[in-house]
């Protein structure tokens, strides 16, 4: 069965999902992956959109997070005053779903500026609800590509904390959310060590050597000893991308 | 008492040079004609307030009436970045902006505050964040009644507010429904309240179902009738998100040239709404959904 590396990030990621029961749905990829997730091993899997919907059932792939699909058939549509204060601080979603525009060794995500806040080098879109979704959410899975720019030792600014300087530093926050659980890519799958909370890796994609991952990685990382390989997409899963979720390939090309 | 006027005339009387101004709506109910007609009147140094700055602040950037922007998330959503915003934050073109940035919790809290006229707003987000380090609006308070910290934003009063809907009567009294964003929280923040309506309709539509009801007439000061006034955004149950427009901005607005031809043909060089529906028509009519209708609900009549 052919693939692409996308496909195979794609539903690598929601299976992480499979067990969750209220999902925070991030803009881009996090969006294809939960509607994969939904239609495939977790039909019960409630989606959750911070533009005020809980209960979404989309009939097709929302573009954007706001998309009108998401209201029609969905369990509740809402202001964003309720979904932030009544679904997400009041401690009901188990499992928040971001994308990362830079991501360092402790799962610090950076979507506000790269170089510095009041002259940056390149001024990214911002929090939106990221920030206090990892703070928020039980935990936080991520899914972006591998490359050197994204995967940096630390990040130029903290929109959404992960572990922060690593080891108990999280902890200190006294926050419901303990924070990155995964880190999904098109190469490999991170997880972050118990003590350190540092990202290792531990499931390579078929075919892809652990030179392939240092290259494309801003530190020097470490391999779980029981290094895994991801499982391939079933043909179901790519049926589901491929007809229903990203006919044009936007995503997943 | 009937408040309907043209975009023209309520622009013109409600939006003045260095006001701050909400032209909210998330995804949804994104309200392109009053933008455009601002721009037409060239507002200048306005302070523009939005969760999602959108394509329509990027619009509205480029042509040099925003001093300052008040937001949370400036990218084009699904699609990738703001590219009027990032060279006005970037190289300053046209004009540089200063930036007054939250996360969108922060941001509807700024607009919950304003709306019941607190102080502040308190919520649980920001911690381990760096955006209280870049924002002095953004506090860390401790609670009156226990060891908790807890942050707090202040209130968010825009001059006035904008705000796209299905329906409303003459009297402003508007219903909404689909995403309703903060369009009730920046309504009731705002000095002044323009709604925009696909739809005039009878009192009498209105009282018939009340649950609907987000802006009243007490608050409203201008009511627009404006069919597909919020395209490329949509409005639920009339119209479908022109998502391909939002994947076209991104070329379009990539060099500063092509984002003013775009502007000169698609706003300067039009009247008003009206002749950008006509001019879009064809593009208009793929956009109608098919039909999802929810079942009547009984109040009961008590006599």
């Amino acid at each position: 069965m052919n693939y692409s590396q996308n496909e195979l990030m794609i539903a690598a990621a929601a299976r992480e999902l499979q067990g969750a029961r209220v999902a925070f749905v991030g803009v881009g990829l996090p969006n294809i992956v939960c509607n994969l997730a939904q239609r495939s091993h977790s039909p019960n899997l409630e989606l959750v959109y911070e533009a005020g919907v809980f209960g979404a059932r989309p009939a097709r792939l929302p573009l954007s997070i706001g998309d009108p699909t998401i209201v029609t058939g969905a369990v509740s549509a809402m202001g964003m005053a309720d979904l932030f204060q009544l679904y997400l601080q009041r401690g009901l979603i188990d499992v928040g779903f971001l994308g990362a525009a830079q991501i360092d060794k402790f799962g610090n995500i950076n979507t506000t500026v790269i170089g510095d806040y009041q002259k940056p080098k390149v001024r990214l879109p911002g929090s939106g609800g990221a920030a206090e979704i990892a703070v928020l959410c039980e935990k936080i899975l991520v899914i972006t590509r591998l490359n050197k720019r994204a995967f940096v030792p630390r990040v130029d600014f903290i929109t959404s904390p992960g572990h922060l300087e690593g080891g108990g530093a999280r902890k200190k926050l006294n926050v419901r959310g303990r924070g990155p659980e995964a880190v999904i890519t098109d190469l490999c799958i991170l997880r972050f060590a118990e003590d350190t909370r540092e990202m290792i890796v531990t499931s390579l994609h078929p075919n892809v050597t652990r030179e392939k991952v240092q290259e494309n990685i801003g530190w020097e990382v470490r391999f779980a000893e029981a290094l895994k390989i991801t499982p391939e997409p079933t043909e179901r899963e790519l049926e589901l991308i491929r007809d229903e979720l990203d006919p044009h390939g936007l995503y997943s090309r | 008492m009937n408040k309907v006027i043209s975009m023209q005339h309520a622009i013109r009387e409600f939006v003045h040079d260095g006001d701050t101004v909400a032209i909210e709506g998330f995804t949804h109910l994104i309200c392109f004609a009053a933008a455009h007609e601002i721009i037409r009147q060239r507002k200048q140094d306005l302070t523009l307030c939005r969760l999602t700055p959108d394509m329509i602040y990027d619009q509205m950037i480029a042509a040099g009436v925003c001093k300052k922007l008040v937001f949370s998330y400036a990218g084009n959503p699904g699609v990738g970045s703001l590219q009027a915003f990032r060279r006005a934050v970037e190289k300053g073109e046209p004009r540089s902006i200063e930036l007054d940035e939250f996360s969108h919790f922060g941001l509807v809290a700024r607009y919950l505050a304003g709306a019941a006229r607190l102080p502040f707003y308190p919520l649980k987000s920001y911690s381990g964040s760096d955006l209280p380090k870049v924002n002095s609006q953004i506090r860390e308070m401790q609670s009156p009644f226990g060891d908790e910290k807890i942050f707090v934003v202040p209130p968010l009063n825009p001059d006035v507010a904008i705000l796209h809907a299905q329906r409303a009567d003459e009297n402003g009294n508007t219903q909404i429904w689909g995403l309703t964003g903060v369009q009730k929280e920046a309504a009731f923040a705002s000095q002044r309240v323009i709604v925009v309506v696909e739809e005039l309709v009878s009192e009498s539509v209105i009282r018939a179902d009340p649950n609907r009801t987000m802006i009243p007439g007490l608050i409203v000061n201008a009511v627009v009738v404006e069919p597909f006034g919020a395209h490329p955004s949509y409005v639920q149950g009339m119209y479908d998100r022109d998502n391909a427009f939002y994947v076209e901005w991104d070329t379009i607005s990539r060099e500063a040239a092509t984002l003013n031809a775009w502007l000169d043909e698609w706003v300067y060089g039009l009247n008003s709404r009206a002749e950008y529906v006509e001019k879009m028509r064809a593009r208009l009519e793929k956009l109608k959904p098919g039909d999802a209708y929810a079942e009547p609900i009984n109040y009961g009549a008590y006599t």
